[in-house]
Parts: C-alpha cells; sequence; structure tokens
C-alpha cells in the first residue's frame, strides 16, 4: 500500500482543487466576500502538494490504474521524480499565486469571479493530472482540459475584440500542438491498443518512424512552450489575461510543455540520436535570440515579460539539446550535469517569471497602465513591490547571489566542458553556440534594466502617479513567497542540486545511483560541479564579503570623514529647465539594439517631412514572423477559400449538377 | 598544511591591490601627459583627488532612492571580492576558490547592472542615456570574454584562476598561437569593459562621447569617491585577470614570505609596463562612433573565436 500513497495523495489535491472550482464558483455567484477565503483554501492544497511531493522526490516511482474514462481504457497514473520536481514546480508557484490572486480579483464582478474560480482550479487540476498521467490517452485529455480551462482564463477578464482575438489565437496553436502530439503518439504506437507509457517504453520503432515522433512532440510541446515559430500566441496572450494567470501560464503551463519533452525524448522513447540534440539546440538558440531581441523592443510591459518567457525557454531548449548530445556521444555525467542545469533553468523561470507578472499585476492594480512609456519613479510611491520585483528582475538579469546566475553558470559549464563530445564538425560549433548563450544572458540583463528602470525608477512620466498606493498585505505575501525562495536558492543553491542529481540520473538511466556530481566537502557553501581544480563557485561568501565590506567602509569613512548628505535638486549637467519626458521612453532605451539587431524586426517608421507644423515621429517594431509566415498563410488561405467559394451559387439547380456530375465519376471510377 | 600564511598572502594582496589601484591611473596620466609634453600632476595626484571628494558633502537628488546610496558600496565591495580572488601575488589564496573566471565576470555584471539602475534612478536624460550605453558595450563584451575563457579552459581544463596560474607556472613554457589570439582580444575587451580609449574616454563629459560618466555624473562627495576608486580597482582587477591568463610567470606558488616579495616585484614591474603601453595606445588611438562599437567588440568576438578553434584544431 505505501508503494501508490503518493498518487492517492495527489489525486486527493486534484480531486480539493476540482471541488473547490466547483462549488466556489457556486458561492461566489450566492455571495462574493469569499473568493479570499476560497483562494487561501487553494493555497492550502498547494502547500499540502509542495509539502508531499518535495518530500517524497527521492523515491521510486509507482504506478496506479483507475478504472474510470471510457470502459476497457483506465487512467494509468504514475509518480517519478520527473513528475515529482514538475509537481514541486507546480505547487510552489500556484501557493504564491494563489496567496496573490485572494486579493487580486477583488474589484471584479460576481460573474467574472466565479467564471475565473472554476478555471482557475479547473487550470490547476488539469496541470497536475498531466504531470501524473501515465498513459497517452489521459495525458492528452489532461492536456485538453488544460488548454481548454486557459483559455476561459484569458477571454473572462475583459471581452474586448483584443481579448477574444489573443484568446482564439491561443485556442488555435494549442490544438495544432495537441494534434501534433496526438500524432506523435499514434505513430509510436502504431494502431496497438495499450496507450499506457510502459508499453510505449517498449515499443520498437524503426529509425524513421522514432525520427518522426520526435519531430511531431517537439511541434506539440513546442507550440505549448512558445518555441519558434509558435511562440506568436505568448505575446498576445499574456497581456490579455490577468496577471496571476499569465504568471501560472508563464511560470507552470510553459514547464509543463517542458515536462512533455523530457518525457518523450529521454524516457520514453529510448534512441540516443545525435541529430536529436542539434534540432533541439538550434531550435532553443534560436528562439532564445529572437524572444529576447524582440523583449528589448517592447513597450508593453505584458508582452515584454512574455518575450522574455519565450527566451527562457529557448535557453532551457538549448540545455536540453546539449544533454541529448552528451547522453548521445555516452558521457552520461555530462548529459545530467546539463540536465541539473536544465531543471534549475526550469524552477528558476518559474520563480521569477511568477514574481515579475504578479508584480505587473500589483502595478496595474495601482496604476491602469501596461504602457511603460507612462509609467515611472514608482520606487517610491510602492517601495514594497519595487524591492520584490529588484529580486525578480536581478535573477532574470543573471546576477550572481540569486537563483538565475545558478542555472546560467551551470549550463555555461557544461558548454565549456562540450569538447568531450568526440564529432570534430560539432565540437567547433558548440563555442559558438556557447558564445549565443552568453549574448542572450547579456541581452536579458538589458531588458531586465529596462523594465525596471523604466517602470521604478526614475521621475513618474505621467501625473496621476504621484497619488499611486502600495500593493494590499496578501499581494505583498505572494509576492514575497517568490522573492524569498529565489534569495535562498540564490545563497543555497545546493538545497535544490541534490534532488535534481536524482532526477537526472532517473532520466538517463545511470547504473550507479549517485553520479559523482557535486560531491565535495562544505557542499552547502560551494558549488561544485565536477572537481574543485575544475571550476567552484560560492555565492555565500559573495554574499558575506560584499555585506562586510559595506559595514566597514560605513564605520571607516563616518570614523576619518563624515556622515552627511545633503539632499537637493537633480544636477543633470546644470540645466534647470528638465521634466520626466526627458527621460528615456522604452522605445528610447531599445534604440542601440534596434540598430543592431535590425534584421531580426519588422520595423514601421514614420518620420515627420520638413513642412510639417505638428510633427510626429513613430516607431512601431513588430515580430517578423507575423510579416514573413503568418499574414502570407492567412492570405493564401483565404485566396484558396474565395476560389472554393465560387461553387456556392445558392441555386439548387447548381447543386443539383454538382450531384449528378460526382454520381458520373463515381460510377466511371467504379465501373 | 596550516592556513595561516595564505591567510596573510590573502590579506597583504587585497590590501596591496586596493591601495596600489589609483597610483596605478596616476601612473597611466603621468604617462598620457608626458607623451603630450605636459608636466603632468605626478603620480599621486587620483590619492589626493579621492580625499577631496571623501571630504566634501555628498548632494543627492531628493528622488533618489536608496539604490541610488547603496551602489557605490556594492561596487567597491565586489571590486574588493575580486582583489582577493585573483592570484596576484601568489596561488595559494583561500579565497581562489570562491569564483572561477565566469563566476568572476558575473560579478563584474553585478555592478555594471547596479550602476545602470542608478544612473536610471533620478530619472535624468544622461542617466538613462549612460545606462543604455553601457549596456550595450556590456552584452557586446560578453561573448568576447566566454570564448577567451573556453580556450584557457581547453588548454588548462579549469576555469579556476589559481589553478590556471599554477598550471602554467608547473608546465615548460610553450608559445601557444591560440593564446596569442586569446590576448589580443582579452585587451579589446579590457579596453572597452574600462571605458577606456577607443570606446570611451575617461576624462571627457561631453554629452555625445560619455558612456561611465554618463550614468556616474548625479554622484558626488563620498559617493563619487568610492566609485572612482572602485573604477580603478577594476581596471587593475582586469589587469590582473589578463596577467594572470596571459603573463602569470614571476608568481609564487610556496608559502615562503621572501617568494611573495618577488613575486609583488614581478607584478609591480608588469603594472608599470602596461601602465605606460596603456598610456601610449590612448594617446594615439582616437575614440569611435558608439555605432562603430559593434564592430570592434565583434573583432575581438573573432580573435577570440578563431584562438578557441586554432585550440581545438590542436587537440583534434
Amino acid at each position: 500500500m505505501t508503494v501508490v500513497y503518493p498518487i492517492i495523495t495527489i489525486l486527493g489535491i486534484i480531486c480539493y482543487w476540482f471541488i473547490l472550482g466547483i462549488m466556489g464558483s457556486i458561492v461566489l455567484r450566492i455571495q462574493l466576500k469569499y473568493l479570499r477565503s476560497i483562494f487561501l483554501l487553494s493555497s492550502i492544497g498547494s502547500f499540502f502538494l509542495l509539502l508531499y511531493s518535495g518530500l517524497s522526490l527521492n523515491q521510486t516511482s509507482s504506478n496506479i490504474v483507475l478504472n474510470l474514462g471510457v470502459p476497457g481504457y483506465p487512467f494509468h497514473l504514475h509518480w517519478d521524480p520527473l513528475s515529482g520536481f514538475f509537481l514541486v514546480v507546480l505547487s510552489i508557484t500556484s501557493l504564491g499565486v494563489s496567496l496573490f490572486s485572494s486579493d487580486y480579483f477583488r474589484h471584479l464582478t460576481f460573474r467574472t469571479q466565479s467564471m475565473i474560480c472554476f478555471n482557475y482550479h479547473l487550470f490547476l487540476a488539469s496541470m497536475a493530472w498531466v504531470l501524473i498521467a501515465a498513459d497517452a490517452y489521459s495525458f492528452l485529455i489532461a492536456w485538453e482540459l488544460m488548454a481548454l480551462s486557459s483559455y476561459f482564463l484569458i477571454v473572462a477578464f475583459q471581452s474586448t475584440q483584443e481579448n477574444q482575438h489573443a484568446g482564439f489565437l491561443y485556442l488555435l496553436i494549442a490544438h495544432i500542438g495537441a494534434l501534433s502530439i496526438l500524432l506523435s503518439f499514434a505513430l509510436i504506437l502504431q494502431g496497438q491498443n495499450d496507450f499506457s507509457f510502459d508499453h510505449i517504453r517498449q515499443v520498437n520503432l524503426s529509425s524513421i518512424y522514432l525520427n518522426m515522433a520526435v519531430l511531431f512532440a517537439l511541434i506539440g510541446f513546442g507550440a505549448k512552450a512558445g518555441l519558434l515559430p509558435f511562440h506568436i500566441w505568448l505575446p498576445e496572450a499574456h497581456p490579455a489575461a490577468p496577471s496571476p494567470i499569465s504568471a501560472l501560464m508563464s511560470g507552470v503551463m510553459l514547464k509543463i510543455a517542458i515536462y512533455g519533452i523530457l518525457r518523450i525524448s529521454f524516457d520514453l522513447l529510448p534512441g540516443k540520436e545525435i541529430s536529436w540534440g542539434v534540432v533541439l539546440l538550434i531550435m532553443g538558440l534560436l528562439t532564445a535570440l529572437f524572444g529576447v531581441i524582440l523583449a528589448a523592443m517592447q513597450t508593453d510591459m505584458k508582452r515584454l515579460l512574455a518575450y522574455s518567457s519565450i527566451e527562457n525557454i529557448g535557453l532551457i531548449f538549448t540545455g536540453i539539446g546539449l544533454s541529448q548530445l552528451f547522453n548521445a556521444s555516452n558521457h552520461t555525467q555530462l548529459a545530467a550535469l546539463t540536465l541539473v542545469a536544465v531543471l534549475f533553468l526550469c524552477f528558476n523561470h518559474a520563480l521569477l517569471k511568477c514574481l515579475l507578472f504578479l508584480g505587473t499585476g500589483s502595478v496595474l492594480h495601482a496604476t491602469e497602465e501596461r504602457n511603460l512609456g507612462r509609467l515611472g519613479g514608482l520606487i517610491s510611491r510602492m517601495p514594497w513591490v519595487a524591492t520584490l520585483i529588484l529580486i525578480g528582475v536581478l535573477g532574470m538579469a543573471g546576477v550572481p547571489m540569486l537563483n538565475g546566475f545558478v542555472a546560467e553558470w551551470l549550463l555555461l559549464q557544461s558548454f565549456l566542458l562540450s569538447p568531450k563530445i568526440s564529432i570534430s564538425s560539432l565540437i567547433m560549433i558548440l563555442p559558438i553556440a556557447a558564445a549565443i548563450v552568453v549574448l542572450v544572458i547579456g541581452l536579458s540583463a538589458y531588458v531586465m534594466i529596462k523594465f525596471y528602470g523604466i517602470i521604478f525608477l526614475g521621475k513618474p512620466r505621467e501625473s496621476h502617479l504621484v497619488k499611486v498606493v502600495d500593493a494590499s498585505a496578501l499581494e505583498k505575501f505572494g509576492l514575497i513567497w517568490f522573492a524569498g525562495i529565489c534569495l535562498v536558492l540564490g545563497l543555497f543553491p545546493i538545497i535544490l542540486i541534490h534532488p535534481l542529481i536524482n532526477i537526472a540520473d532517473f532520466l538517463l538511466h545511470a547504473i550507479s545511483p549517485a553520479s559523482p556530481l557535486f560531491q565535495v566537502k562544505h557542499s552547502w557553501l560551494f558549488l561544485v560541479p565536477i572537481q574543485a581544480e575544475r571550476a567552484s563557485y560560492s555565492p555565500f561568501i559573495f554574499f558575506c564579503v560584499i555585506i562586510a565590506f559595506y559595514m566597514i567602509l560605513f564605520i571607516l569613512i563616518r570614523t576619518f570623514y563624515h556622515g552627511r548628505l545633503i539632499r537637493t535638486h537633480a544636477w543633470d549637467g546644470g540645466y534647470p529647465g528638465q521634466t520626466a519626458r526627458m527621460q528615456d521612453t522604452a522605445e528610447g532605451f531599445s534604440q542601440p539594439i534596434k540598430q543592431i539587431f535590425k534584421s531580426f524586426l519588422h520595423i514601421q517608421l514614420k518620420v515627420p517631412a520638413a513642412e510639417d507644423k505638428h510633427p510626429q515621429y513613430q516607431m512601431y517594431a513588430a515580430d517578423r514572423f507575423w510579416y514573413v509566415l503568418y499574414f502570407p498563410l492567412e492570405r493564401s488561405i483565404f485566396y484558396i477559400a474565395k476560389w472554393i467559394s465560387k461553387l456556392q451559387h445558392g441555386r439548387i439547380s447548381y447543386y443539383l449538377m454538382y450531384s449528378f456530375i460526382t454520381l458520373l465519376i463515381l460510377l466511371w471510377w467504379v465501373l | 598544511m596550516s592556513l595561516t600564511i595564505p591567510i596573510c598572502f590573502q590579506v597583504i594582496q587585497s590590501v596591496l591591490l586596493i591601495l596600489l589601484a589609483p597610483l596605478f591611473i596616476g601612473w597611466i596620466s603621468q604617462n598620457k601627459a608626458w607623451l603630450n609634453n605636459k608636466t603632468g600632476p605626478g603620480i599621486f595626484q587620483p590619492y589626493r583627488q579621492l580625499h577631496k571628494l571623501f571630504f566634501k558633502d555628498p548632494l543627492v537628488a531628493t528622488n533618489a532612492s536608496p539604490i541610488f546610496r547603496i551602489t557605490p558600496y556594492i561596487y567597491f565591495g565586489a571590486m574588493c571580492l575580486i582583489t582577493a580572488i585573483i592570484p596576484v601575488l601568489s596561488t595559494l589564496l583561500p579565497f581562489s576558490y570562491v569564483a572561477d573566471v565566469i563566476a568572476l565576470s558575473g560579478l563584474f555584471a553585478l555592478v555594471r547592472i547596479f550602476l545602470a539602475l542608478s544612473a536610471m534612478d533620478i530619472g535624468t536624460a544622461f542617466g538613462s542615456m549612460g545606462a543604455r550605453r553601457e549596456m550595450l558595450i556590456a552584452f557586446l563584451t560578453e561573448p568576447a570574454l566566454l570564448m577567451i575563457f573556453f580556450n584557457l579552459a581547453l588548454i588548462h581544463q579549469s576555469t579556476v584562476l589559481a589553478t590556471i596560474v599554477g598550471n602554467a607556472l608547473t608546465h615548460t613554457l610553450t608559445i601557444n598561437s591560440s593564446i596569442s589570439f586569446a590576448a589580443i582580444a582579452f585587451i579589446m575587451v579590457l579596453l572597452a569593459e574600462n571605458a577606456r580609449f577607443p570606446i570611451d574616454n575617461p576624462t571627457t563629459h561631453l554629452e555625445l562621447t560619455m558612456t561611465h560618466e554618463a550614468m556616474i555624473l548625479e554622484y558626488s562627495g563620498r559617493h563619487l569617491a568610492l566609485i572612482e576608486w572602485s573604477s580603478y580597482l577594476k581596471l587593475l582587477n582586469y589587469i590582473a585577470i589578463g596577467v594572470a591568463l596571459f603573463i602569470p610567470w614571476g608568481m609564487t606558488t610556496l608559502p615562503v614570505f621572501s617568494d611573495l616579495v618577488l613575486s609583488g616585484l614581478f607584478f609591480l614591474s608588469k603594472l608599470f609596463i602596461t601602465g605606460s603601453c596603456l598610456a601610449l595606445f590612448e594617446s594615439v588611438s582616437a575614440k569611435l562612433r558608439i555605432f562603430r562599437v559593434p564592430e570592434f567588440l565583434t573583432i575581438a568576438f573573432l580573435f577570440a573565436i578563431f584562438g578557441v578553434l586554432i585550440q581545438l584544431l590542436g587537440i583534434r
């Protein structure tokens, strides 16, 4: 009985969320004031899920079969370290997001509240279900539930045309993805009736089918994750959805897609193919670079974060590709190291993106403004939100002593070991891949400085920003939860690394359970991936030394000199007429990026003529993929549809003639 | 082996570097003055400058946030931490395993990000202009820097500076062509990262040309003193990294104090020469337009990647 215990608990929490969603939506129709308690109850569910999945991370896998659904096709459920890890991600993030949401949705009408309450909990439950599903059938059901509930969450908030449009785009791409995954499973199973993952693991496929299956899986999960060219739904859906929902979608749902890719390519399909690694690596690098450049160009804070998510997904895919390459060339240990980096990246991105999206939610509530160019100077009005978001921003920018840097450092360390892959054409290219990764990290620092600097620093660009107030207590708790975990993980990354090694061992089917990674004395202090002579990093000592120097300097300066300070106007080269409008706008700050990476962007410029009385300069940088891929595609579909519609005249005589001709052709063909 | 001697070495090295940094800048500007046929203020001028700034009352804008006031301390603290990690006099440093070269470049990124944030904090036009230019230079130099480290990791199988130096000292001297490519790239990165000549003019306050100075325009008094001192230290740290990576000879690997004095003399003479070379280079080169900077740094990146490719071909 102890074997199935984890699954039973997780199932219990899924049911709890589901029931909470239904009950909540009914209760909210009657009495609005229970909103807070419903979301607090939901976060208690997340807490137990976190406790349970966190504690049982190093247990062995277990299975259970539920006789639900269509007769003859029971639901297989399982629990293994990989699912466990992603359940931890889900529960940690949903805990904070639920705390935040309990105050966030209070201004909405009862209809919207009950709609959001139901779909929110359905969304959480279906994500947990995807993670424990152990057959293709229940996996896809859960996957579809996840897509549908998140669709309703996007469109429920406001019923403007933009939101509807964003929702449809999301639904369309989600379904292209789902069909692709279905095709992938169909290719693997080839008409056999046993859908369980245990069966899939034993299927012997010819290499063509295997490669096709992986390709379709990549398209399917990539569409959900935001891989090029399917990334277009993210920058549309995130601004449309309410911030906690954006946080969940970006922080968790994208990770579920990563879970799918890891499950398929490492666990279910046994192949060790160099080509998969190369494809994943290249797709990842392109996505990361494209995402970060477009993020730098954005003027809407939620679109900026959406593109930044695309960039992070790109980095994660790059890592998965590198790990595949190591694995295919039989360097299991290095593959494990890279996988640790990948999982760490996933964890970081979930935390940091939730923190930032929730923070934008607070800003949005306080100012009702999403455009960066109309914000500014919020650090003095919203000190709590500003400080907590600063942690998120520094984490995203890859600054040492925070969690973002640890994962990037590990990824770079594994790139530095790439010459061990014994394929000469590859090892010549991998250094360049590493350089692109570093470029992306550097650019993401640029993006984050733009994000933080324009929203929180400087002077308020609009007069009404002076009256802004800080977030409410529960919203702050939600933000503190994420920022706190980021800080702890940044200073003591080893807490997370030990369980990650287990997962990497599980995924790579490593024979010896403890691979000789990260085994050094003082391991709580030093992060040593291979050997101390090779590379090491100790964030806690960084922190201590910088704090120590701060205090020493503070005392020394006040002993030998003085501690006086005079508050006055800003100097700015002595120019007296400066106003808030002279600060960089979002467009201004990204001007160097526009200059350098012109070819990645679709830029529409409106330059005033010389004789204009009211000259206006306008620049609009759009996603190139719309213009290169999607608009031509749309036009061609409409073109074909127009031709086909010529058949439709609405006259009965024509239709009779059509059926007569069809009949003739069929007769001729049969006889 | 007892830890007393390494800890002594550690303290001596850090204190020496921190105190020496203004002197090095003084040496460079004195050299530049000589090259311009001027008398020059003497090599101790930076100390007087810092002393004066510490005495003055800092003026802080009314809307400045705590980020603005904390940045100078973070900058200085991080630079002092780096002096403890780079092997300058000896490889026997207890701190040398605190960070490898990639984590070191992360520390440089940390201070850069704080400087950029504090530049945007007041909300002046110059501040955000400086911040964006600085971040532009940063993301262009980082790939080149990584390629240099990649190259050295290929040669020494390590990214820890103490190990790299120890390895280079114990092995016989070989002229390695890939190393020379990496060294050229490193010098270019050093110039760009430290706001030196073809990229930025450290002495100008002309709005079209300044980058680093634009960021710190609002600072005054002790804050400015700390920032100036830290940027001196940053240049010295970069040169110390360069010395450790490319010309480590003369450094001691033994816990003996007489060797420490000798290696100190070696290091001072290396600084002496690099300072003069830097001054000479800065005197004969002109500042680049800001949009020529990507070209300059792409060349640095290409040099670095040539180095890596040559090294990889050598391994095959």
